[in-house]
């Protein structure tokens, strides 16, 4: 249960990340120079065309290493990096990426009126963001967010192989102590298809109220 | 005449891509490689060379064999979801909400560790034919990642089967064809043409879950790499020469693909 926990919290704050690193790259991507996109051209692709696990273990490792090299390069003690905050970290970078490409689309899909109209009243780009572009883009954007969601959540398991304590490794654990590999692996799949199927509720709710005010999907087509 | 306007054209699209940032940003990178390449040891390579193309060899395969498989299992799926009726309906929607609501890893574990230590309790599974199989690690992941990619397929099936157009079953039933027939030349490869820019990405997607088959003891590239740094103690190289082989691979899988799509009739629908 603790490691069901562990879990959503890392999933969480992974998405939370990946959605700030998502939006800054979409709008890099969009408004920035040519070398900002360019840069943010070879994240996506690196991060999009390497396995989870692959990256996971590399930023895992050298992520914690590098940080503490260079405390101890400046003078500090080496620190212990929790496993949670790491794993965040890592989950969310790779986050970033998937997100980056769904609000970048999501963006482009906001009528340009919109945002003309917006800049024509002399609103600040902050207050665009905040304003305009954001609430605009949700409903587009709320589909493929869910799915990195879903997938932010089956993901954690893959932080069971870095030996970080949540749902699949306490399940593996408890496997191993008991010798019911069967019904312990069972009830890790059921707790999972559990998170699963409550979130898709949630969401189905989220972008119902993300899209109040405009035409409904069926009526549209 | 036309030769000369193709070189112009090709000229002035690179020159177009070939702006000074993207030079100073690919020096950058070829330093980074060459950085890479003296100041990190390689001299492991020699040793694990054959390894690794067997890793390599094997991850390629067990690719081929669970799309492939996973595909064939998919069309029924999708089908059932799309016109069956509610029995037939109901399981198939079922099996792909399950596979695609818990992750793989612990399908994985589930059947190699669950089912693994299940079935050395029963003797007669112990005594038949397939024991020699059932002893060893890959046919589960074989096996769990052909679902997992029939699960995540059917449900694109499904969309790709609902979206032919009426009218073109119609006209084929008109025709005087059999259901069969329909299926096999109107039906199922219309819906395979919807469905195969969304095939390259679950394709790229299968890719990337194969080093997971590593997690049960199948000896794949990732495998490999881990073995390295084991006999080894480095953490970075054997990584990203890792990484290094799997972008190639998605690079070659999307090449390949859009060479596919590129000779299919664009009219569709």
């Amino acid at each position: 249960m603790v490691g069901l926990l562990h879990s959503i919290e890392i999933a969480l704050g992974a998405t939370c990340l990946g959605l700030l690193i998502g939006t800054g790259g979409a709008y890099g991507k969009l408004y920035g120079g040519p070398v900002v996109r360019d840069l943010l051209g070879v994240y996506t692709t690196i991060v999009r065309a390497v396995p989870e696990l692959v990256l996971i273990l590399l930023l895992y490792y050298a992520g914690t290493d590098l940080i503490n090299q260079a405390l101890t390069a400046m003078g500090y003690q080496r620190v212990d990096i929790s496993g949670l905050a790491a794993g965040i970290a890592v989950l969310g970078f790779v986050q970033g990426a998937y997100s980056t490409e769904v609000i970048r689309g999501a963006i482009l899909a906001i009528p340009q009126g919109q945002i003309e109209a917006a800049r024509a009243y002399g609103m600040s780009p902050g207050l665009l963001l905040r304003r305009i572009t954001l609430p605009a883009m949700l409903p587009f954007a709320i589909p493929g967010l869910a799915n990195l969601w879903l997938i932010a959540t089956k993901d954690t398991a893959l932080l069971a192989v870095v030996g970080f304590y949540e749902l699949a490794l306490a399940t593996r654990q408890a496997a191993g102590v008991t010798k019911a590999y069967f019904t312990f692996f069972f009830a890790a799949a059921v707790l999972y298809l559990l998170l699963s199927l409550i979130s898709n509720f949630l969401i189905g709710r989220v972008e119902a109220w993300s899209r109040r005010g405009m035409p409904s999907l069926r009526e549209a087509r | 005449m036309a030769n000369e306007a193709a070189i112009i054209n090709v000229v002035a699209r690179t020159s177009l891509w070939l702006q000074p940032h993207r030079i100073v940003l690919i020096l950058i990178a070829l330093g980074l490689v060459l950085a890479a390449a003296f100041f990190m040891r390689w001299d492991w390579l020699p040793q694990y060379y054959e390894m690794g193309l067997i890793g390599i060899w094997r991850s390629l395969w067990i690719l081929a064999v669970t799309c492939i498989l996973g595909f064939l299992f998919a069309v029924p799926l999708g089908l059932a979801q799309a016109t069956g009726s509610f029995w037939f309906a109901a399981p198939a929607k079922a099996f792909c909400t399950i596979i695609r609501g818990t992750p793989l890893l612990i399908q994985l574990w589930l059947l190699y560790y669950g089912l693994g230590s299940l079935f050395p309790q029963y003797p007669w599974v112990r005594e038949s034919w397939m024991w020699p199989y059932l002893r060893q690690a890959w046919p589960y992941g074989v096996l769990a990642l052909t679902l997992s990619f029939a699960g995540y397929e059917g449900e694109v099936m499904r969309g790709a089967f609902a979206g032919v157009p009426k009218g073109q079953l119609e006209a084929a039933r008109a025709f005087g064809m059999s259901r069969w027939k329909i299926f096999r030349r109107i039906w199922l490869p219309q819906a395979f043409y919807r469905a195969l820019p969304t095939l390259t990405g679950e394709t790229v997607l299968q890719l990337k879950s194969t080093p997971l088959v590593a997690t049960i003891s199948v000896i794949d590239i990732f495998a490999v790499s881990s073995k390295v740094r084991q006999d080894t103690y480095l953490t970075y190289e054997p990584l990203l020469l890792l990484a290094l082989i799997y972008m190639t691979i998605t690079g070659i899988l999307v090449f390949a693909f859009s060479r596919i799509e590129a000779r299919i009739p664009n009219k569709i629908g």
